[in-house]
């Protein structure tokens, strides 16, 4: 129970409707319990002869006291029921904006289907526990105390004898529903392979075709299938039970009093009137009694939802929420420090990035060449705190970045990742992702700069062609491209490359290149490239190597330090030449 | 970011749609023995409930009444025999009906992922991910309930009132219609319900696949929203659309909290309406109390069934709206047709030919214009060209994932539609210009888990391309986890693996589309020296940006806009001065002054 009670701030920002919602329980549940003993009165007057106005005049309380009730329930669902709602709503809000603020660790370590199963199943059932279950347990006991009152009023020991069976019933509900949970969470575990199956196979549909790999991933989804009809019906087999068992229980109370009633009015202790009163009772028991174990057991999901969802909400945006955030920084200039940085991604991992020194002032141009999986990304994604640094300092115009406000610190970043995501939108939203109000001269700009003009005349639908998800429709550079649209689109103050021309040709690129060096005056820029071309006219190079920085200084530096860039650009130079000389 | 143009999940149909039902029926075909044994069941059982009212009618009459102990206790005794009797077939029945609809569920299941296996990309490129794995997990589990509940509820439902309705009319047929008097009523307030219910339930699945969609699409791309900052303006749209979902709720929960006092207060008017005319007879001694008794108890029963109607409405509707969607798949065609006989090719070679082929994706927006090139065994042809020439296009037509318009390709001089399409694919392996790897381990990510790949064959691929390198430093070297999308590897090292895979494969044509785009020159050097020697007697096609990687190609095609502007060798297509010689120049002289 600890962790539902986090939901009680929940309930506190309801606490008038609920508390009504609870008045008007006890009110209908009144209303519910007086219909058997007007039906009890009518029969025992009949037996006595009585005239027929007396008759009409129960037949009439009967109608008006249901009426009463049936009000009272209607209020009853519009005010706990919507409270229940509107705490699914507030639950689901707070959720996803403490998901949103998360460090990308967080996601690396969960999958979308799991953090989407938290956002729907989990919720859903606390909503249950918010709504149905508290209205149920309440509606139930005190329906039951009332109820069992007045069947003691009228005849002790047959509600003695009647009730038996009763507590018989919410055990075995209890019990079984406990053991059909057990057996459920086995079938939604099954379930998630099964989605995620689908997920994967239907995402790498390219290289399951390229491949010829239909047949296996049929294979391997039909045994899931299999496995997952399996789990099914090791629940049936004990869910069938629920039913009949149900019945057979409450019937044996009525059968009860039929029998033991029925041998007190021939002894004439009881009247009839009393023994219709006493089925319409069960009648009305026997649902509370039924509600009681399903409650319980809608508690206990709830109960281990909220957990998985506290687990959620505890997970600290660490980076952001552990440091001392200077809000008096407003502003970057563009000046870069690493003193000393080391990085790894986790306790066990290896050393991604060692003693980093480095110094790029205001409106530097530095180039990072290196191997794959020399750690040039991991560098650049310290910058605007994707990932925080291990140990060393990373300074920004003087500041620690843990001093600045996040906000200012990644409103000034563009970074243009490595790998490209696009929203299924307009590609005018795309590229306009980051401003406030889409100004179409920026737009124009910087679809200018990144050279996606020549691509839209091509599109029918110019700015307004819809991507497919992920920009599925789109050619590899013209992903590439407008992802760099969007971040020039932000005028930043420093500008991060990773490798952001992979996908383009040369020719572009170049006049991409050009156009952004006008672009680039007065900020900071970053680039990541493995082609020399791309990095020689920068202020600086930085080369990379295991996570050592190697080599450092400019393109003609370097060349003449005849070491691993040196190499490389002969290599890249000589390629060429040799085909020239042939 | 979501307009209102992914709405396809809205409910359009109607709640129960014949043809639907006919077409899913034909699923239940084979499980004909299943049905009958339900429906025999179902009779039975059916009828052992509205018989207890009437055994405890003449327990009241014949044996209370008459002061008659032996009576009583016969009469508690049958009563207690019809239930275990009752509960023994529901057990039985409800094993089976469950089993049934498992067994449709799972047919239908296996039957739709492999049909949308074999859909084209047509189809993958305008449907969300998203979307398709819902038709086949939760769509098709909507029709569980229809299978395994629904369809036999119904039939209990029916079976049960038309014994109720026996037992009434044969106790007192007068009282009967004064009881059912109230029946109209509340067939209008269900019919009135039903509607309200379904035209909200509409708008609460429409707005709730709105929300999963939303949800779906910014997790995945949480960076970007982060790294733009606009986690406010996010979150303002995840309000808008998550209240929109409260209220399509809320809205539903005033027509429930109206719906059920509305059948309590009518089945108090039977109730009452028993007791008037009832008692009235019984004043006139026309009628014994246990015909009242029993008649109260009947009001119970059938007013239930008819409640849950509502409950049973949404089963239907959500399977009908369920099958719609999964027909809707079922039927889509978009599939790359293997001929019917195909052809086989007895003496292979490589060799590749493009007749005037003409492409679009979309209609009449032509990305391909009158291809034509031919490539000879064993030759390494490049293909190079602005961003969008066209280059992947080509290669996608190769490996069929999409038909042309018009022209002809050619494998080994046979028409590849003439061809399996299986068998054509199996000859060519291609390196995807996106990266794609299924989360498993390395080892299960280069060799798909294909019997016919060993192990030593995955390590000499990963050794070939020089992955092996980096991942002989992971701690669990070839098993070593690799994340949804492979998240904890570099770019490079993830375009390794994907690499290798197309390597471990064994083509004989071999396809390289920017394969190399993330990688460092040294290791890409490495690699073409150690596929140079794999290559000899295989054809290849090489696309790549970096003219340094394609130098030594039998042929290069430039490509532009859609178009093939030059064919030739290096030194020709230089001597032609002509878009190659530019694209050249450009690259070289800048290379060449930065030099000096
Ligand atoms: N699945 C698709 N549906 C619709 N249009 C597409 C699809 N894939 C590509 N296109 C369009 O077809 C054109 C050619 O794309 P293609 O991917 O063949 O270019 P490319 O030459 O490989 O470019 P790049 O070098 O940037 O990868 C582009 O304008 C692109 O927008
Ligand atoms: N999220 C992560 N968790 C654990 N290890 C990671 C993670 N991301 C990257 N790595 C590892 O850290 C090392 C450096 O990766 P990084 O992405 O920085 O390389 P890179 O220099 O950018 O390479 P590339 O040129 O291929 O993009 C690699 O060995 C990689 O496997
Ligand atoms: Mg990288």
């Amino acid at each position: 129970m600890k962790s539902l009670k986090k939901l009680n701030k929940y309930f506190f920002r309801y606490k008038f409707k609920i508390i009504l919602g609870i008045i008007f329980i006890l009110f209908s549940n009144a209303a519910q319990v007086y219909i058997p003993i007007l039906l009890k009165d009518s029969i025992d007057a009949l037996k006595e002869n009585i005239s027929l106005d007396l008759i009409i005049k129960y037949a009439i309380l009967i109608v008006a006291v249901a009426i009463v009730g049936g009000v009272f329930r209607f209020l009853i669902r519009t005010t706990i029921i919507i409270v229940s709602r509107k705490i699914e709503f507030d639950l689901r809000s707070d959720l996803w904006e403490h998901i949103q603020k998360l460090p990308t660790k967080f996601f690396q370590n969960n999958s979308t289907g799991n953090l989407m199963a938290h956002a729907t199943n989990d919720i859903s059932a606390v909503r249950m526990y918010i709504g149905p279950a508290v209205m149920y347990s309440i509606d139930t006991v005190s329906k039951f105390i009332i109820v069992i009152v007045i069947m003691i009023s009228l005849n002790p020991m047959l509600t003695l004898y009647t009730l038996i069976p009763l507590p018989l019933l919410s055990y075995f509900v209890y019990k079984l529903s406990k053991k059909i949970h057990t057996r459920f969470t086995l079938i939604q575990e099954k379930f998630s392979e099964l989605t995620t199956k689908a997920q994967e196979s239907f995402s790498g549909i390219r290289v399951v075709k390229s491949y010829v790999r239909e047949e296996n991933e049929i294979k391997h989804f039909t045994k899931l299938s299999n496995d997952y009809l399996l789990r099914n019906m090791e629940k049936v087999k004990i869910q069938a039970w629920f039913m009949p068992m149900l019945f057979m229980i409450t019937g044996i109370s009525v059968i009860i009093v039929v029998w033991i009633g029925g041998s007190m009015v021939i002894e004439k202790t009881m009247t009839l009137g009393e023994i219709m009163a006493f089925v319409a009772y069960l009648g009305l028991l026997i649902w509370p009694v039924i509600a009681f174990g399903w409650v319980l057991n809608i508690i206990q999901q709830a109960e281990a939802s909220m957990k998985r969802l506290m687990k959620i909400f505890s997970e600290k945006d660490d980076i952001y929420e552990s440091s001392e955030i200077n809000d008096s920084i407003a502003q970057i200039d563009g000046k870069i420090e690493f003193k000393n940085v080391s990085f790894k991604y986790g306790q066990n991992n290896n050393e991604v990035l060692k003693n980093i020194s480095l110094e790029i002032n205001k409106g530097e141009t530095v180039a990072i060449i290196g191997h794959t999986g020399s750690g040039k990304t991991s560098l650049i994604n310290l910058i605007p705190r994707l990932f925080d640094t291990t140990s060393g300092e990373l300074l920004i115009d003087g500041n620690n970045v843990k001093e600045i406000p996040k906000e200012v610190l990644r409103k000034n970043i563009g970074l243009v990742a490595q790998e490209t995501f696009l929203f299924s939108d307009t590609l005018l939203n795309n590229i306009g992702y980051g401003l406030e109000v889409i100004d179409n001269k920026v737009i124009e700009n910087v679809a200018e700069i990144s050279q996606l003009k020549k691509d839209l005349d091509s599109f029918k639908a110019g700015y307004e062609t819809i991507l497919g998800e992920r920009g599925i429709t789109l050619s590899g550079g013209q992903k590439q491209r407008t992802s760099l649209a969007r971040a020039l689109a932000i005028n930043p103050k420093i500008l991060i490359l990773d490798d952001s021309f992979s996908a383009v040709d040369t020719n572009t690129e170049e006049e991409i290149l050009t156009k952004l060096k006008e672009f680039m005056q007065n900020r900071t820029s970053i680039i990541i490239s493995h082609r020399i071309s791309t990095v020689k006219n920068a202020d600086k190079i930085i080369v990379l190597e295991n996570g050592v920085i190697a080599e450092q200084g400019t393109h003609d530096e370097l060349v003449e330090l005849n070491g691993i860039y040196a190499d490389l650009f002969t290599k890249q130079l000589l390629e060429e030449e040799l085909k020239e000389i042939e | 970011m979501s307009k209102d143009k992914r709405d396809s999940d809205d409910i359009k149909g109607k709640a129960y749609d014949s043809k639907l039902m006919k077409r899913l029926l034909g699923y239940v075909k084979p499980y004909k023995g299943y049905v009958i044994l339900a429906i025999l069941l179902n009779i039975l059982v059916a009828g052992l409930g509205p018989l207890r009212p009437y055994l405890t009618k003449l327990a009241i009459d014949d044996a209370i009444a008459n002061s008659d102990y032996n009576e009583l206790l016969n009469i508690s005794l049958l009563l207690v025999g019809s239930l275990i009797l009752q509960a023994g077939i529901q057990y039985v029945l409800t094993y089976y009906t469950q089993l049934m609809g498992q067994k449709i569920i799972y047919d239908l299941r296996v039957k739709l992922f492999s049909h949308i296996q074999k859909l084209s990309l047509k189809y993958f490129d305008k449907t969300p991910i998203g979307k398709i794995v819902t038709r086949v997990t939760n769509d098709v589990e909507a029709l569980n309930e229809l299978f395994s509940s629904g369809i036999v509820m119904v039939f209990s439902d029916v079976f049960q009132i038309v014994w109720i309705f026996g037992f009434m009319f044969f106790m007192s047929w007068e009282l009967a219609l004064i009881t059912l008097s109230v029946l109209p009523v509340l067939f209008y307030a269900t019919f009135l319900f039903r509607k309200k219910v379904r035209d909200a339930y509409r708008q609460e699945r429409k707005f709730l696949s709105r929300l999963n969609s939303y949800m779906q699409e910014h997790i995945t791309g949480i960076n970007v929203v982060q790294v733009f900052s606009k986690e406010k303006d996010e979150f303002k749209k995840f309000i808008g659309i998550n209240s929109d979902y409260r209220n399509s709720l809320m809205r539903s929960v005033y027509y429930y909290a109206t719906f059920y006092p509305v059948v309590e207060i009518l089945s108090s008017i039977s109730i009452a309406l028993i007791i008037w005319y009832g008692g009235g007879s019984i004043i006139q001694s026309a009628m014994t109390i246990g015909v009242l008794f029993a008649f109260i108890q009947y009001t119970e029963m059938f007013f239930r069934p008819i409640r849950d109607l509502s409950e049973k409405y949404n089963i239907m509707q959500t399977a009908m709206a369920a099958s719609e969607r999964i027909f809707d798949v079922l039927d889509d065609d978009t599939i790359i047709e293997n001929p019917e006989v195909p052809k086989s090719i007895e003496h292979y070679t490589g060799k590749v030919e493009f007749k005037d082929v003409t492409f679009a994706y979309n209609s009449d927006e032509y990305v391909l214009k009158n291809i034509s090139f031919e490539i000879n065994p064993g030759e390494t042809v490049a293909i190079v060209g602005a961003t969008g020439a066209g280059k992947t296009s080509i290669i996608s037509l190769l490996t069929r994932f999409y038909d042309i318009q018009k022209g002809e390709i050619l494998v080994d001089g046979i028409n590849i539609k003439e061809l399996s399409k299986d068998e054509l694919r199996k000859r060519i392996s291609v390196v995807l210009q996106d990266v794609f790897l299924f989360s498993g381990d390395i080892q299960s990510n280069i060799g798909l888990n294909s019997e016919e790949i060993t192990y030593d064959k995955i390590v000499e691929s990963a050794k070939i391309v020089g992955a092996d390198r980096f991942i002989q430093q992971l701690p669990n070297k070839y098993n070593e986890e690799v994340k949804e999308k492979g998240a904890t590897l570099s770019v490079g090292q993830k375009q390794l693996i994907s690499f290798a895979r197309a390597l471990a494969f064994n083509p004989q044509i071999l396809i390289l589309d920017e394969a190399t785009s993330s990688i460092d020159t040294e290791t890409e050097i490495l690699i073409k020296q150690a596929i140079e020697k794999l290559l000899v007697g295989r054809t290849s096609i090489v696309i790549a940006h970096r003219l340094s990687t394609i130098q030594n190609a039998d042929k290069i095609i430039v490509m532009h806009k859609g178009e093939i502007r030059e064919i030739g060798t290096h030194q020709n297509l230089l001597a032609k001065k002509g878009i190659y010689y530019k694209l050249y120049q450009l690259q070289y002289k800048e290379q060449e002054l930065s030099g000096v």
